[in-house]
């Protein structure tokens, strides 16, 4: 790269060096400036004739431009070679300095910087002299101040909503009114209300926020019942507390901060006795099943009620009509029936001893049972 | 190089003396900070004090000067800063202790007093660190436990207020505010007495909501019953000696014929279903 840098140069050299080339050496450096001769050609030669550069140096005026111009590159090609480091800027075609060119753009981009300002939406910029005394404060668009460090300007991001976490990692418990303890952990969003306030009123905004939000929140649990805390209902009760007594404090302090919302995100019993209020969410399961098994029973009891009841007023409506018909007719149907699967026995003349045959009985009922078996 | 410093010589010291002393008598105080200016020692004026009432913009901050050498400044903060106490342990009227992490509030308001009394801001909060941890001990020991929990604690909290701002104002400073930021049971025995306390309230409810399960379950079962009773004797009410009979054919059936086990019956000669057999179809 170096090498390429260096050739690069000695090439541009030639159509610019005309003065000093065509004075010096006019057959020489016909040899020398040719290409196959050598990497570093033209130099060797020019070297001991220094003294011709310095005529070419009287003829204009002494210039710090021109000490450095011999200085610079032909020290180091000199001892190093080719390879030596060779920076040098190009000459301007009239031969003056690139200083002052440099010395402008860096000024202009300096002014452009520094004092031209895009303040994008939702951001606000505070504008200082010389880093200390208020000036004004800048709102989103093209702003102009004067250029840095006579006006500086910081930009914040003023509508952002920011987020702090508080107790997101591991336990934070909290008393509650009814002296027991929560573990919670919430969020608080805010933004800047007042950049003026918001950068020169506190020492410290974000912890202060921290702070007073943990004040605000224990304040807040501290007059709430646990398990109204655990429930959602007591939880919104305490976020919207919390909101306005931070709110109220901030204020005071004249922060230049909105709470724009607090978020409790966990609201869980200690976990030394979660067990215990796990065991309630059983408890209710347990009523909840005891009761849903009393509701099937009184299904079933009165489902049976109303199908026996009716199927007697069916019955009766017809034996109203035949009494005595539909009587007989029930009491022998049932009478068939029954004693069509029993085992008769039927005993008429008298004197004769009905003979229970009992252990056959039994048998027969073993071997029933065997076979339903 | 050497002909503009041949030339431009004196000017040249001259500049590097001016920036010099510039540098050395030219103070810059920023919005945040009050300064002092002091004279051999003795504070002579305010710089940027701090002012409700002047807005940003036109206070006194900006640039001013100091003879060097003889005057030296010292910023002071202008800004709201924070006084931690972290972890005391307090003792309640009823013998209970807490732990207690509280902060104040508090602005430098008389620079001078401040410089001359307690010289920088951490002397200050060093100074004031334990007055407020006695105050605040002081304070709530004279209230029970509950009532420290209790919003009541407002009170305790501007009275403490009070006290530590008489203190602080000896040193130029104003306490805005005092706030207790946490206040726990301390580790070990009060903690674990609160949990075990927790944990007999939980074991006493969850019994409680199973008792009132079973008691709702037998309510309801009970009222099935009756319920069930009504219809069937309003049904049956209609004719209790047809119902008896048809009850007593459901009855057999189920019985005899439906039921387990096998049966045998021993009709004799009387027997009602035999009527018709023994009468041998006369009337």
């Amino acid at each position: 790269m170096i090498e390429r840098i260096v050739l690069a140069m000695a090439g541009k050299r030639s159509p610019w060096g005309k003065p000093g080339g065509d004075k010096g050496a006019g057959g020489q450096g016909d040899g020398g400036d040719a290409p196959s001769s050598g990497e570093n050609p033209p130099k060797g030669p020019r070297n001991p004739w220094l003294p011709g550069g310095g005529s070419e140096e009287r003829r204009r005026s002494a210039n710090i431009e021109d000490i450095f111009k011999h200085r610079g590159p032909e020290g180091p090609r000199r001892s190093g070679g080719p390879r030596g480091p060779n920076f040098r800027l190009p000459e301007r075609p009239g031969g003056g300095s690139w200083l002052p060119i440099i010395l402008g753009v860096l000024a202009v981009a300096w002014l452009g910087f520094t004092s031209v300002h895009f303040i994008q939406p939702r951001e606000q910029g505070i504008v200082t002299w010389l880093g200390s005394k208020y000036s004004h404060t800048l709102n989103p668009g093209t702003n102009f101040t004067f250029p840095w460090p006579i006006q500086s300007v910081s930009v914040e991001n003023v509508s952002e909503i920011r987020l702090e976490n508080i107790g997101g990692s591991g336990e934070n418990l909290i008393l509650t009114g009814d002296q027991n303890l929560v573990d919670l952990s919430y969020l608080i969003r805010w933004n800047i209300k007042d950049l003026v306030q918001y950068s020169f009123e506190l020492a410290d905004p974000v912890e202060t926020l921290r702070e007073v939000a943990e004040a605000a929140m224990r304040a807040s649990v501290a007059e709430t019942d646990l398990d109204r805390v655990l429930s959602g209902a007591g939880r919104e009760q305490v976020e919207t507390r919390v909101r306005t007594r931070m709110q109220a404090i901030l204020d005071a302090y004249g922060a230049g901060i909105a709470v724009q919302g607090v978020e409790i995100a966990r609201t869980e019993a200690p976990q030394q006795v979660i067990e215990a209020f796990n065991d309630v969410l059983a408890a209710r399961q347990d009523a909840e099943r005891n009761l849903n098994d009393a509701r099937r029973y009184e299904q079933q009891l009165l489902a049976q009620a109303q199908g026996s009841a009716a199927e007697f007023n069916e019955i009766y409506e017809q034996y109203r009509l035949a009494p005595e018909v539909t009587r007989r007719r029930l009491y022998y149907e049932t009478m068939e029936s029954v004693l069509s699967n029993t085992d008769k026995t039927i005993v008429e003349a008298d004197g004769v001893t009905p003979y229970l045959p009992l252990p056959e009985l039994r048998r027969r009922a073993a071997q029933q049972a065997a076979r339903d078996d | 190089m050497e002909t503009v410093w041949q030339n431009h010589r004196l000017t040249i010291l001259a500049l590097v003396a001016l920036i010099l002393v510039a540098a050395s008598s030219i103070v810059i105080v920023p919005e945040t900070h009050q300064a002092v200016k002091i004279r051999t020692g003795e504070p002579v004026s305010v710089i940027n004090r701090f002012d409700p009432d002047r807005p940003y913009g036109q206070t006194g901050a900006g640039l001013w000067y100091r003879v060097p050498l003889v005057e030296r400044i010292q910023y002071v903060d202008r800004r709201i800063m924070d006084l931690d106490m972290e972890g005391e342990t307090v003792l309640s009227n009823d013998q209970q202790r807490l732990e207690v992490n509280a902060y104040a509030r508090f602005r430098i308001f008389d620079p001078v007093l401040f410089v001359e009394r307690a010289g920088s801001e951490e002397q200050l909060r060093n100074q004031l660190e334990p007055i407020l941890t006695s105050v605040l001990r002081q304070e709530l020991g004279r209230r029970t436990f509950a009532s420290l929990l209790t919003p009541e604690r407002g009170n305790a909290m501007s009275n403490i207020r009070e006290a530590l701002d008489r203190q602080a104002r000896q040193y130029g400073a104003q306490v805005l505010d005092v706030r207790i930021k946490r206040a726990d049971l301390p580790q070990g025995t009060p903690l674990q007495a609160a949990f075990t306390r927790m944990q007999s309230d939980r074991q006493e409810e969850a019994e409680t909501i199973r008792a009132r399960g079973r008691r709702d379950a037998q309510i309801i079962r009970a009222e099935a019953e009756a319920a069930a009773a009504r219809i069937y004797a309003e049904a049956f009410n209609k004719d209790p000696d047809f119902y008896d009979f048809y009850r007593a054919m459901q009855s057999y059936r189920q019985t005899f014929q439906t039921g387990s086990g096998s049966s045998s019956i021993i009709l004799d000669e009387g027997n009602a279903y035999l009527r018709q057999f023994r009468n041998g179809g006369s009337r």
